[in-house]
């Protein structure tokens, strides 16, 4: 049953605020509900997939949007389409592999069929069996077609929306997370590999830990229990203009390497630890900017890291009020050396769903949803380096990246 | 027959959590790694987890032990018979399906992950001790999180 009062009176939040955040937002079907229409289906660029996923002409990939399964294509002309994966006659799914690669889109329940941009192309018996039966004469195959997404690739990431209304993905993100995402993703890059992670959380749990830039040396204590000496000096928290956006960061020390580790560009020497097996932090400086470490996110479900050497993009996904599917896809860049990909491999150890040092996101979300059952009408503090939403240069004890996601949240869903 | 022990004892430590014993089944340098079957047919390099050489195993039971925070649980490893055939370099290869079902502190038992180890076995000098051992699980989705391991 739907409650007959606005989740506004339900939530009992002060207007503009950001720094407390009921409890009721993570349990709540009817808000659930509302995210689906206003900001899965709102003014939002969404994450489809990866443009590695979509090389060749026919090739198509299934991806998701909340709650509805969508498909992008790349068409014969080179064009990138996305639209739903729900057939225009009675709602079957038209594409059944996660990967394919087709001249067109055939359902496979009446045959219905269609071009790679998504319009209807043929009807199986159109016109009858033996003049009987058929669609009616004002039948006009032009008029139908699968449900379409604007789509735009930016770096390399396919981008989809419902709305016709969003701006172009680089308004979207400002100048300062255009950038970052460019350093990223701008070169030519390969997947190396794929796994993804149930959590047992609300999707909302999770982005605000990806922005949580204050937890990450108290509940993971991998680097400080191993002595790790990461000589990582500088760091802070930049969030984009509108704040929904954000790129914690950390610059590394400036040494002069010793001539071997010059030679081979590693600079595992300057990770002293206690590790039986210290090749696990071997890496090499892909950059001149001094950033060592960053994790940036792109409201509302996606995520990039690039830590050392250990690319990866994180896209995660409602499957349920307390159900949150959570993707790992780990990138090389092309033309990686060998051993630069045995550095990459060996990194991608300290994260995903066994990561050394961030395995415990797995199950930390789950322990705020738990303990927040049965207290919808309490509420988080967030006032962790103050009370604003404002980049955080110089300091990563702070909550602002968590109110910036609030913010965004709050001024999509009117809440 | 010290094949199978081998293969055996591997399982059972990790249930009996004698995981400090678990580098000890690999050859020095051996190398072990959990990937989802998808990634492993694919040829990609990296899976959910790997080691190269017993030091990198060493700090994996160091850092559950020590360092990383999750809900205690138990393993309980059923395996099939093994196939076993010869591989390079005198080694064995050995393919042996298993079920893997995890139990949560005041949880049920649940079935965590199903599939294959593909082992390359070394049986030189002595006890037979695992060169490398692919983990290859059926699903490329894991449930909340890997700490012991498979």
């Amino acid at each position: 049953m739907l409650a007959a009062s606005h989740p506004n009176e339900t939530l009992n939040w002060p207007s503009g605020e950001v720094t407390r955040i009921p409890y009721r937002l993570f349990s709540d079907p009817e808000i659930y509900a509302l995210e689906q229409q206003r900001l899965f289906r709102g003014p939002i660029w969404h994450f489809l997939c990866l443009e590695i996923d979509l090389k060749k002409p026919g090739d198509v990939r299934q991806a998701v949007v909340g709650e509805t399964p969508v498909i992008a294509t790349r068409d014969e002309s080179g064009a990138i389409h996305a639209m739903v994966n729900r057939c225009a006659h009675k709602g079957a799914l038209v594409c059944l592999k996660e990967r394919t690669n087709v001249s067109a889109l055939t359902c496979v329940y009446h045959s219905w069929t269609y071009d790679l941009t998504g319009q209807l192309q043929s009807v199986a018996f159109r016109h009858g069996l033996r003049g009987k039966g058929g669609m009616p004469d004002d039948f006009d195959p032009a008029k139908h077609r699968l449900e379409k997404l604007r789509v735009e690739t930016f770096s390399g990431l396919v981008f989809g929306t419902f709305s016709e209304s969003t701006p172009p993905v680089e308004t979207y993100l400002g100048p300062t997370m255009s950038h970052f995402v460019r350093r990223a993703l701008g070169r030519p890059h390969k997947l190396l590999g794929l796994h993804s992670q149930m959590i047992h959380n609300n999707w909302k749990l999770y982005a605000e830990n990806v922005r949580d830039s204050y937890h990450a040396t108290l509940l993971h204590t991998f680097y400080t229990t191993f002595k790790v000496n990461r000589l990582d000096m500088d760091g802070g928290m930049l969030l984009s203009e509108d704040g929904r956006h954000s790129l914690s960061y950390a610059k590394r020390a400036t040494l002069a390497p010793s001539n071997e580790y010059e030679r081979a560009k590693v600079h595992s020497a300057r990770y002293g630890s206690d590790l039986a097996g210290p090749e696990l932090l071997q890496s090499w400086n892909e950059f001149e900017d001094g950033i060592t470490h960053t994790v940036q996110t792109v409201f509302p479900t996606l995520a990039i890291h690039f830590t050392l050497n250990s690319l990866a993009v994180r896209f995660f996904t409602p499957r349920g009020l307390d159900r949150t599917e959570l993707f790992w896809m780990y990138l090389g860049l092309e033309g990686d050396e060998p051993q630069q990909q045995a550095m990459r491999a060996h990194q991608a150890n300290l994260t995903g769903a066994a990561g050394l040092v961030s395995l415990e996101d797995g199950c930390i979300n789950e322990f705020v949803q738990r303990g927040t059952r049965g207290s919808p009408d309490r509420a988080a503090f967030l006032e962790m380096g103050g009370r604003d939403v404002a980049s955080s240069d110089g300091s990563r004890a702070t909550e602002t990246g968590i109110r910036g996601f609030w913010r965004g949240y709050r001024d999509v869903m009117g809440l | 027959m010290r094949i199978e022990d081998l293969l055996i004892d591997y399982v059972q430590a990790i249930d009996d959590d004698a995981l400090e014993r678990w580098p000890e089944f690999f050859t020095e340098d051996g190398f072990y790694q959990i990937i989802p079957r998808e990634g492993f047919e694919a040829g990609q390099t990296i899976g959910i987890l790997s080691c190269t050489g017993r030091g990198m195993m060493r700090d994996r039971i160091a850092a559950l032990r020590t360092a990383n925070i999750y809900e205690p649980h138990t393993y309980c490893h059923v395996l099939s018979r093994s196939r076993l055939s010869a591989g390079a370099n005198g080694a064995i290869e050995a393919r042996t399906n298993f079920a893997l079902y995890r139990t949560m502190q005041g949880g049920g038992t649940e079935l965590f992950a199903a599939g294959k180890y593909l082992d390359r076995i070394a049986t030189a000098d002595g006890a037979p001790l695992l060169r490398s051992r692919h983990v290859v699980l059926e699903s490329r989705r894991v449930d909340i999180l890997i700490v012991l391991p498979i």
